[in-house]
């Protein structure tokens, strides 16, 4: 089972609503069902994936996840599960905040930029980093948004989320807590997970929400 | 695909349902003596759990599989009933009946009015998508049937199961709705009321009462026939069918039909006005620009699925259809997700058009597939 996936079935409060958005061929959800008997939804952009995903009983919507949160009702799930993505996301910002629109609590995880492999290479090489976390070139990556952890902790500030729980996670080995406001762990932490909360105000409903969903 | 074997059972017949259980019509009246006809594949297990009806579209009807009693060809969804095919009749009952208004056996305007004993013509009452529905939750229901493992279908029949998901919620487990909408737009009905037109400019058409006088607007109809196919499949398809090749050697500089497309299409209206009636297609026309299933919610489609939380979604659309475009199906999808219904939603790319819900679309089989798996094992 992949790491980040055995921090989040265990980070996963039993029998709750979670929205796993960018869910391929639904591996975690079928965890969560199965294991945490929760009530599962997911969004996938690959016509293959989502064929897979309903051959498996779950329901899934295919979409993106800088177009098609915005149709999800407020508050809508507990959870929202977005898994190695946001770097890939054209405006990581909005997605960020829509997930806390729909979920109670987000659950995020991304490569850290601020790995020490990452600067080694471009410092040794002076070219864009080609790491084991990261491994294609510039030129055909879909990572279009890398963030460092020190920058993703920044975004959670600006946004005002609260961190109820974060995690380095390293190929191979369990799950490691960390206190992401500490700056070695920008560079140790290969990726990390964050289990996030809104801080302020309750989200208000977008315009297209108030159409479409009367209320 | 494995396409060998026979069909288990088959069945089929009109069902009567006489003066005492008259069909309430969505326009105010009702309608007595109703005949439904229906076939079937497959055999009802003992607890009546395996039931799927199918809802067919505007000019389709109850002969999904087999041979068509009138055209000889085979039945519309061969590729999803049959041995090895995502609906197997080893495992499900498969049930598919002619919409009320049709003319393949159930009352239509065609029908003899019993008041009368003449054919009803334009006497016979607008009906609804909600008014074919109806009709089918009193077949299924005196077949015993009280709650359908899943309502399946595509285009008009894509409405009947929204339909059935606004108004019977508790008799369903699933739906499957295919390249459909949960409205009619305003080009959808501009474009049918092209059809109507050409129906209604016919001099046999006779104010609808062409029976009575022994003739058929054959004319008009294959006219309508000939402008609806043109939406059924797309630009590229033409082109990739036909480009500009032509009929013969050189152009007849005349109005003969020079062009392929033109024979093609001359040919599809010319089969279609052997198997179909005028007055049914005005009548069918007429329920799917009626189709708005949000309007009885204040223009709130989640509100038509609030009731429906508890049966499974699976819409499907494709990206050539401009006749109901993706931006319907997701429309269907958003107003789903609203009403937390289970809801699963697919674009499949392909350059068919409309009718690619009919053609081989292996990526749509695959998902019906592994959907319909998951209906029938309760996953």
């Amino acid at each position: 089972m992949r790491e980040d996936f055995r921090e989040i079935l265990r980070l996963v409060r039993p029998g709750t609503r979670v929205l796993d958005v960018g869910c391929g061929e639904g591996e975690l959800l079928e965890l969560l069902s199965r294991e945490k008997s929760v009530d599962g939804r997911g969004v996938e952009l690959e016509a293959q994936n989502v064929s897979a995903c309903l051959a498996r009983g779950l329901a899934v919507v295919q979409g993106d996840a800088d177009r098609d949160l915005d149709h999800f009702p407020t508050k809508a799930f507990d959870y929202a599960v977005l898994s190695q993505t946001l770097q890939a996301t054209r405006n990581p910002r909005h997605v960020l905040s829509e997930l806390l629109r729909i979920a109670d609590q987000a659950i995020v995880s991304f490569p850290n930029f601020g790995h020490w492999r990452v600067r080694w290479s471009l410092l040794t090489r002076g070219r864009m980093p080609e790491t084991r976390a990261l491994p294609e070139p510039w030129w055909s990556t879909p990572n279009i948004h890398l963030c460092s952890l020190a920058d993703f902790a920044a975004l959670t500030d600006d946004l005002d989320l609260r961190v109820d729980h974060a995690a380095a996670l390293v190929r191979g080995q369990a799950a490691r807590p960390i206190d992401p406001g500490r700056g070695i762990e920008n560079w140790r932490a290969e990726n990390a997970l964050f289990l996030l909360s809104r801080r302020g105000a309750e989200p208000e409903p977008t315009g297209e929400q108030r159409d479409l969903f009367g209320a | 695909m494995d396409s060998g074997g026979a069909i288990t059972a088959e069945d089929g017949g009109t069902w009567a349902f006489g003066p005492a259980a008259p069909l309430r019509l969505d326009s105010g009246g009702q309608l007595a003596n109703v005949e439904i006809a229906w076939r079937s594949w497959g055999t009802l297990n003992a607890d009546k759990s395996n039931a799927v009806l199918i809802c067919h579209a505007l000019t389709l009807d109850q002969h999904v599989a087999g041979t068509h009693p009138v055209s000889g060809k085979e039945g519309w969804w061969t590729r999803l009933v049959g041995p090895g095919r995502p609906l197997d009749p080893a495992d499900w009952f498969i049930l598919c009946s002619n919409v009320v208004g049709g003319c393949m056996g159930s009352t239509g305007p065609g029908s003899i009015d019993p008041a009368t004993g003449a054919p009803y013509g334009l006497t016979f009452p607008v009906i609804t998508i909600g008014d074919m529905v109806r009709a089918q939750a009193m077949l299924v229901e005196a077949m015993g049937i009280s709650k359908l493992a899943a309502v399946v279908g595509g285009s008009m029949g894509g409405m009947q199961v929204l339909q059935w998901a606004a108004d019977y919620p508790e008799r369903i487990g699933a739906c499957v709705c295919v390249a459909s909408a949960a409205r009619h737009s305003a080009q959808n009905i501009a474009l049918h009321e092209v059809g109507r037109q050409a129906v209604m400019a016919d001099p046999d058409w006779r104010g609808g009462a062409y029976a009575r006088d022994g003739v058929r607007p054959e004319k008009g109809l294959a006219v309508a026939r000939m402008a609806a196919h043109i939406t059924y499949l797309s630009e590229a398809a033409l082109q990739r069918k036909f480009g500009r090749e032509l009929q013969n050697d050189g152009l007849s500089w005349g109005f003969d039909a020079d062009f392929q497309v033109e024979s093609y299409l001359r040919h599809q209206g010319g089969a279609f006005v052997n198997r179909f009636d005028a007055n049914s297609y005005l009548y069918i026309t007429r329920a799917m620009d009626y189709f708005d299933l949000a309007a009885p919610h204040g223009g709130v489609l989640a509100e038509a699925f609030r009731p429906a939380r508890n049966v499974k979604f699976c819409v499907l659309s494709f990206t050539s259809d401009w006749l109901y475009p993706t931006p319907e199906s997701r429309h269907i999808v958003r107003a789903l997700n609203a009403a937390g219904a289970r809801a699963s939603f697919l674009e499949i790319e392909s350059d068919k058009g409309h009718d690619a819900f009919l053609l081989d679309e292996p990526v749509m089989d695959s998902a019906l597939r592994g959907f319909l798996d998951s209906v029938r094992t309760g996953r």
